[in-house]
């Protein structure tokens, strides 16, 4: 397994508890009282998930498994694979702070955080796509 | 990999461009607004993340790896696969975009039975694949 692979999947897995981690915040708030913040957990949550653990494991799974590129590299652009592991943890790292802050107490520097974190993650999508898009071929 | 996981896996690929670009422009919106009508996309955000990327590529992969068998066809009833996937890009699309221009409620839930068909085919190919390796 290649080290960005590794790198890829592990992150992943952190990010899969630290999901289930909100999901039981969101539901303790049912239970007893906990600040505002709490209940703004909701985006963070689901993408916690979906592009934390989800989206995470399938590029580090695609970058080990899918067809060669070529021989000299295997694997397409390594610096594009890691270029996407950065920006995409990154953003989503940025996203999952300033998103429910955005939420509860809206400044115009929390708003640009939330929105650089889009452009982040966004970066980090093509990035992968530039780098998988050859290596989806026929034998 | 065979034609048909190249056309699910990119086609996958390109969902997946699509809905990160969607819901970029809606995470920047809920930061520095820009617009009210980019909650428009929304819609098409979660389907073509969800059911164009998630779900086609699952099913690009699973057509690649399952276990094929040992005469021709090696992968069983292609016809099926291929009617998966003309079926779940045209439910995906109607449902998606139906949605973000106020269609109406039959085209979307035509749309809905289409990604339902679609599911069901695949599901009926990929069954006897199911399979201990050599049976």
């Amino acid at each position: 397994m290649p080290t960005l692979t590794r790198w890829f999947i592990r992150t992943a897995l952190i990010y899969f508890v630290a999901a289930l981690l909100v999901g039981v915040a969101l539901m303790t708030r049912l239970v007893i009282d906990l600040p505002p913040l709490a209940g703004a957990l909701g985006p963070a949550y689901f993408h916690l998930l979906m592009v934390g653990w989800v989206l995470q494991l399938i590029i580090g799974v695609a970058y080990w498994m899918f067809p060669k590129f070529s021989t000299e590299q295997p694997r397409g652009y390594e610096w594009l694979g890691w270029t996407t592991y950065a920006l995409l943890n990154a953003g989503l790292i940025l996203r999952v702070i300033s998103e429910p802050l955005n939420a509860v107490q809206p400044q115009p520097i929390i708003g640009w955080a939330l929105a650089t974190s889009a452009v982040l993650q966004w970066l980090a999508g093509m990035a992968f796509v530039a780098n998988t898009w050859a290596r989806v071929k026929e034998k | 990999m065979p034609r048909l996981s190249v056309w699910l896996v990119r086609t996958a690929l390109i969902y997946l461009a699509s809905g990160f670009t969607f819901g970029a422009l809606l995470l920047f919106h809920k930061g520095v607004p820009l617009s009210p009508a980019l909650w428009q996309l929304l819609p098409m955000h979660i389907e073509f993340a969800l059911i164009g990327w998630t779900v086609q590529l699952a099913m690009g992969v699973a057509f690649w790896i399952l276990p094929r068998f040992a005469q021709r066809p090696i992968r069983g009833n292609e016809t099926l696969a291929w009617l998966a996937y003309g079926l779940l890009n045209a439910g995906t699309l109607i449902v998606g975009l139906g949605q973000a221009l106020g269609a109406p409620p039959t085209l979307l839930l035509a749309g809905r039975i289409f990604e339902l068909l679609s599911v069901a085919a695949f599901a009926t190919h990929a069954w006897p694949r199911v399979k201990p390796l050599g049976a």
